[in-house]
């Protein structure tokens, strides 16, 4: 039963950690931009797909490094593109604009790649239990929850250590203001969106080791990230990384006592937090509209 | 001006009493017929709060296929009678409505989206995890609508689908009629002036959070309404009727027709329902054209094709 217990915890933990760092992304281009990037998801697989592709040539380490770069590139496209029209306007468009999105890239991945789900291999290294007695703690998973921690590591200190961190929290607060003081808001916020993209690209690769890879992969985790943002705080990111792991460990929690909950505990936990602290947990009071 | 109002008007009823009759002959089908008038309702009782109150909803998919859910089950596991079903139906959805405003009148904005978002997707898993008694995946089977028992005489809503598509147009007109009437009276003003200016509507000492609750239920009652004629017209309903793609759906079907205008999502619904069904009948990557289509009515067309004629008649 503990070890049950503990596995579906440690397991819950690495969900949580997908969701915080979907998560991530996508409050970081909210913040900053106000747009809801329900494409978010469509990234994630394509970022998995790219890395699926280059992992013949390039090896895993390799894809790993590449793919969410390449993901993030074609994210500064589409911003570029598509969603930077619609910038000021109701929030309702730029919503509308990135569902369009959610669908082409989730039927783009479908016909490139094929409907069937494939595996996605990983390094024997990696798949080896570490203890027999706690057989999940796999390598990989160990790994997993390490990379994301690194990676969620190097986004805070880019945020409170860089001049662009800097820009990208000034302009969460007061665009207007950081745009009069000589910032290029449009590249600031080009930028950012990449950046946030790249966090869906790295999760997608993450993703598809321990999951394998099917065209929905990503439509399967966008759900939680907005549940993640809402639990931890709109405009925090430390309450998005919370929010995620929270939700994380609840619904693996869940999953051992009462499986058909797993999803819908989330969701409980959310309508808890609104009743409590409209803002969610880490947000703060009156700050965001 | 009023004229052409009255030659529009009339070429919308005319339009809408005699479809099952043509259908037919100009490529569709009944079935068709019927689905625009139900996701049109939807998509009407969506830009309530949408276009005329200016609140964001983006999950109404979940009050949606709580009516079909709640009609399904009410057959299958209750009382087979379809005005039962309706009842249950639109029972089920509107509560779900009426419990989740209470919880998010307060927010506003890419917030409230955000949650409506969130909270549109509950019932989804439910229904997809609870197999034993919503059938998981699969969908709920094994239940049909049942005839209507009016007095002595019989509609055979059940094996006619042109008897079935005027109940589901005689409700549809109701439900219209009620909003529009709604929308006429004092409540509907107030909701109007909080989508002008909301800051200025609570100076006014309007209960603006008590007046957005009530405007979300009213959505959800006429959105649970077209539910449960969804899932009686197929007599089956699964957790696609309860997905965020259907509630983007419906806030594309808002857009495309016009949301300043009552009509315009119904004719975004036809336009999207005719669209979809010929294009997932052709290709296999109907998704593709479809959030293509979306790109475009955002880019190129973002006051919808009733906004677009009121445009071009005014200058």
């Amino acid at each position: 039963m503990t070890q049950l217990l503990l596995f579906n915890i440690f397991n819950g933990l690495i969900v949580g950690a997908f969701y915080a760092l979907m998560a991530l992304g996508l409050s970081l281009i909210l913040n900053l931009s106000g747009v809801i990037n329900f494409a978010h998801g469509g990234f994630l697989a394509i970022g998995a797909y790219l890395a699926y592709t280059l992992m013949p040539t390039l090896g895993f380490w390799g894809a790993l490094l590449i793919a969410p770069f390449l993901t993030a590139v074609l994210g500064l496209i589409v911003e570029r593109v598509l969603i930077r029209r619609l910038y000021g306007r109701d929030p309702l468009y730029s919503l509308l604009l990135t569902f369009g999105l959610a669908y082409i890239l989730e039927d783009a991945a479908r016909y490139i790649w094929g409907a069937q789900s494939v595996p996605y291999p990983i390094p024997s290294a990696l798949t080896t239990p570490l203890s027999t007695d706690y057989f999940f703690l796999t390598g990989y998973r160990l790994f997993m929850v390490a990379l994301v921690a690194i990676a969620v590591g190097a986004l805070f200190l880019i945020l409170n250590r860089t001049r662009l961190g800097l820009r990208i929290r000034a302009g969460t607060l007061d665009l207007e203001t950081v745009s009069v003081l000589g910032v290029n808001v449009g590249v600031l916020r080009n930028v950012n969106f990449g950046l946030g993209i790249y966090l869906a690209g790295l999760a997608g690769v993450l993703a598809a080791g321990m999951l394998g890879l099917q065209p929905t992969i990503g439509t399967s985790l966008i759900m939680p990230s907005f549940v993640a943002i809402i639990v931890g705080g709109l405009g925090s990111l430390p309450g998005t990384l919370l929010g995620g792991l929270l939700i994380g460990v609840a619904s693996g929690v869940t999953t051992v006592f009462f499986p058909s909950a797993t999803e819908a505990v989330m969701y409980v936990m959310m309508g808890l937090v609104l009743l409590v602290r409209p803002r969610g947990l880490l947000g703060e009071e009156g700050r965001t509209q | 001006m009023a004229r052409d109002k009255l030659v529009w008007h009339g070429l919308l009823w005319l339009v809408l009493l005699t479809m099952p009759y043509w259908m037919n002959a100009v490529g569709g089908y009944t079935e068709l017929a019927v689905r625009v008038i139900v996701l049109g309702l939807a998509a009407m009782a969506l830009n309530f709060l949408l276009g005329f109150t200016g609140v964001l909803s983006f999950g109404h998919a979940a009050y949606f296929g709580l009516g079909a859910y709640g009609a399904a089950m009410a057959i299958k596991f209750a009382l087979p009678s379809t005005p039962f079903a309706i009842l249950v139906g639109v029972i089920a959805g509107t509560l779900a409505a009426a419990v989740i405003a209470a919880l998010i009148v307060k927010l506003r904005g890419v917030y409230f989206a955000m949650v409506t978002i969130a909270f549109g997707q509950v019932f989804y898993f439910i229904a997809f995890r609870w197999n034993s008694v919503t059938g998981g995946d699969d969908g709920l089977t094994g239940w049909r609508r049942q005839p209507l028992h009016l007095g002595s005489a019989t509609l055979d809503i059940a094996a006619n689908d042109k008897a079935f598509y005027y109940l589901v147009l005689a409700f549809f007109i109701l439900a219209v009629a009620a909003m529009g009437l709604l929308l006429r009276s004092p409540l509907g003003r107030t909701l109007i002036a909080i989508r002008e200016n909301e800051r200025r509507a609570r100076f006014l000492g309007i209960p603006v959070e008590q007046h957005i609750w009530i405007a979300f239920v009213i959505s959800g009652f006429f959105a649970a309404l077209a539910g449960t004629f969804y899932a009686l017209l197929s007599n089956f309903t699964d957790p696609r009727s309860l997905h965020w793609t259907l509630s983007g759906n419906f806030v594309i079907m808002a857009v495309l027709g016009g949301m300043r205008s009552f009509w315009g999502p119904l004719i975004g619904a036809a336009i999207f329902v005719v669209l979809q069904d010929y294009v997932s009948s052709h290709t296999e990557n109907w998704m593709s054209i479809i959030g293509l289509f979306f790109v475009l009515v955002v880019t190129f067309f973002p006051r919808g094709v009733l906004g677009f004629i009121k445009r071009r008649v005014a200058s």
